[in-house]
């Protein structure tokens, strides 16, 4: 079962309405758990037990550091001299903070044998051979429960921010079950902190009209790209990628800019369905995109795009990384030395290193992953280095960095650059990707245009022409997004029939125009295989 | 407070550090700055500035830094 599904969209969640609704206030958290569990259980089977194992985990690690906590006050309240205190609570901090490493490594170390042991074992044995050694690594490959990725760094923000005292310890076994599995988001993200959304999860309410129709409208227009984007091109985007040496450069181009709009349509529209169903049972979850083709750099369009993967990243990795003591330090005298601008960015390259081997990886277990990361770390390297001569070259040019050209043509770079680095991220290998990118810098022609040979791809004509059409109504809702009007309370405000008429319309375009049936293949849950 | 200005000069100059309380969210201090300022306060104040407290509500204006400082020492 998949969030487009039928019958996720036809029984699942209106059965799920219909229970929360029946259930008095106090018992509704416990429904959502108990479907949450079936949910998971329908897609992963008994890799249930992984998302088990995880919930106790987390549950025995805050009862534990309450515990060292309560040892720690108790310590305290014996001890006068303030130094004497000091040392106690370092102390204290030390057994938490040993306590929190081996919680991490454990969940980590499951993620990482059940995710890479395969990958890890391949690239060992091709070592070997390279190096004739006689033996060879036994590859194993473990299933691989759904959403483990995303529930896992859910569980290590839970594990710091509690080690931190951001958060309270949840000493509910059930409350942190429903937090860790809310069926919305256990597959794809978003993924969600404690402190912002565990408390709404067990304070119910009865579902409101405007919640009902506000996430129904939701889901709607997540379906509309799910289905009518995404999985339209889904046919056309597999052959090229896979015949791309069959095609000229023109071709390959397509293909990249093409998938880039799939992913976007795919992604963007199941975490439309997830936060639209969220919004169902008055459950806010945390946006993932914000316009992300309105960026003007690299830097930016990773704070619009799987926002909730790079806000992990920065603050789990990124500044804990630049901001250990012996980092502060280095980053002082450094400061003193090549300046305010290059001394903390000397210090901060590692842990930005850091964070894109770690977001590559996290995507996937193979070297066109790891590449993907790579590139996007040189990117906004380059991009922080030169940033000050480029400073220097505007204000001598007399630029004015709000003009529209300018914006615009920072946001065409910035966009080209990200359709390479989701070509990277899509092809089949790296030496595919190289190809591909090869092809179109050398052999790009609009030959496959001109003889309507690119009618033959798997997309004819009426489908290029309704993947524009829903390409453009998204890009027209994304201008006024950027513009902070708000369409669905725009919407909202019309009177009963417009208003109808519009929902009409949107129902009728999904049923019309999605891609499904003979001859169309659904895209897999894209995200959810991370 | 005005030794804190003092650091936040030497680490970005020319910006209105009392008047603006959008710092972080109007891009005058970046990830790079906050990185030098937490050092340079944590040396100063003698505060250690735990990671959750990178926050943009944390650095956004002057007196907010200042609370946080505050807060801090308070809590050693």
């Amino acid at each position: 079962m998949t969030y487009s599904d039928i019958g996720y969209l036809f029984v699942f969640l209106p059965l799920t309405i219909i229970l929360y609704s029946i259930f008095p206030k106090k018992h509704k958290w416990k429904i959502l758990l108990v479907v949450s569990y079936l949910f998971f259980w329908s897609i992963s089977s008994k890799l249930i037990v992984y998302l088990i194992g995880t919930t106790i985990l987390m549950h025995y690690y805050g009862l534990w550091i309450n515990t060292i906590r309560i040892k720690r006050d108790e310590k305290l309240k014996t001890i006068e001299e303030k130094e004497e205190k000091k040392k106690t609570k370092e102390i204290y901090k030390k057994k938490q903070k040993r306590l929190l490493l081996l919680c991490i490594a454990i969940q980590m170390g499951i993620l990482l044998v059940l995710k890479y042991s395969g990958f890890i074992c391949e690239n060992l044995n091709i070592i070997l051979t390279n190096i004739n050694l006689p033996f060879k690594l036994n590859i194993c490959q473990f299933l691989l429960p759904i959403g483990i990725s995303f529930y896992s760094l859910q569980a290590v923000a839970y594990m710091i921010d509690v080690y931190n005292e951001k958060i309270k310890v949840e000493d509910n076994l059930g409350k942190l079950a429903l937090f860790i599995s809310f069926f919305p988001q256990i597959m794809e993200g978003p993924i969600c902190r404690y402190s912002e959304t565990a408390d709404q999860l067990w304070k119910c309410e009865k579902i409101s009209y405007t919640n009902l129709t506000f996430g129904l409208q939701r889901i709607l227009f997540g379906l509309m790209k799910k289905i009518i984007i995404a999985d339209r091109l889904n046919v056309i985007v597999g052959n090229i990628f896979n015949d791309y040496a069959n095609y000229d450069g023109g071709i390959a181009a397509l293909g990249m800019v093409l998938y880039t709009l799939q992913l976007y349509a795919d992604f963007s529209g199941v975490m439309d369905i997830v936060i639209g169903t969220g919004e169902i049972f008055g459950k806010k979850l945390p946006e993932n995109f914000r316009q992300p083709f309105f960026s003007k750099t690299i830097s930016e369009f990773w704070t619009r795009w799987h926002i909730t993967l790079g806000a992990w990243l920065r603050d789990y990795i990124y500044y804990p990384v630049s901001l250990t003591s012996g980092a502060k330090k280095l980053t002082t005298t450094l400061r003193k030395k090549v300046g305010n601008y290059y001394g903390p960015l000397i210090v901060s390259t590692f842990a930005l290193f850091l964070v894109w081997i770690f977001n590559g990886a996290w995507h996937g277990s193979a070297w066109t992953f790891i590449i993907f990361g790579m590139y996007h770390f040189v990117l906004i390297l380059l991009g922080r280095i030169f940033e000050p001569l480029f400073k220097i070259i505007i204000q001598k040019l007399h630029i004015n960095k709000e003009n529209f050209v300018y914006k615009g043509m920072q946001i065409i770079r910035t966009t080209i650059l990200v359709f390479f680095g989701e070509l990277i991220f899509r092809a089949n290998n790296l030496n595919s990707a190289f190809e591909m990118i090869g092809k179109i810098f050398t052999n790009f022609t609009f030959n496959s245009i001109g003889n309507g040979s690119v009618l033959n791809l798997g997309l004819d004509l009426p489908d290029f022409i309704i993947v524009a059409t829903f390409t453009f109504v998204v890009f027209i809702t994304s201008i006024l997004k950027e513009n902070k009007v708000n369409i669905r309370q725009n919407i909202a405000n019309k009177k009963l029939v417009i208003r109808w008429i519009i929902y009409y319309a949107l129902i009728l375009s999904v049923v019309l125009f999605g891609a499904y049936g003979e001859g169309y293949k659904p895209v897999d849950p894209m995200y959810a295989q991370f | 407070m005005e030794k804190l200005l003092e650091i936040l000069e030497d680490i970005e100059s020319g910006v209105d550090y009392e008047n603006c309380d959008k710092l972080v969210d109007e891009g005058y201090l970046d990830s790079l700055a906050i990185i030098s300022l937490v050092a340079e306060i944590e040396d100063e104040f003698d505060v250690q500035i735990p990671t959750v407290e990178i926050i943009p509500s944390n650095f956004n204006s002057v007196k907010a830094m200042w609370n946080l400082i505050k807060r801090l020492q308070e809590e050693e």
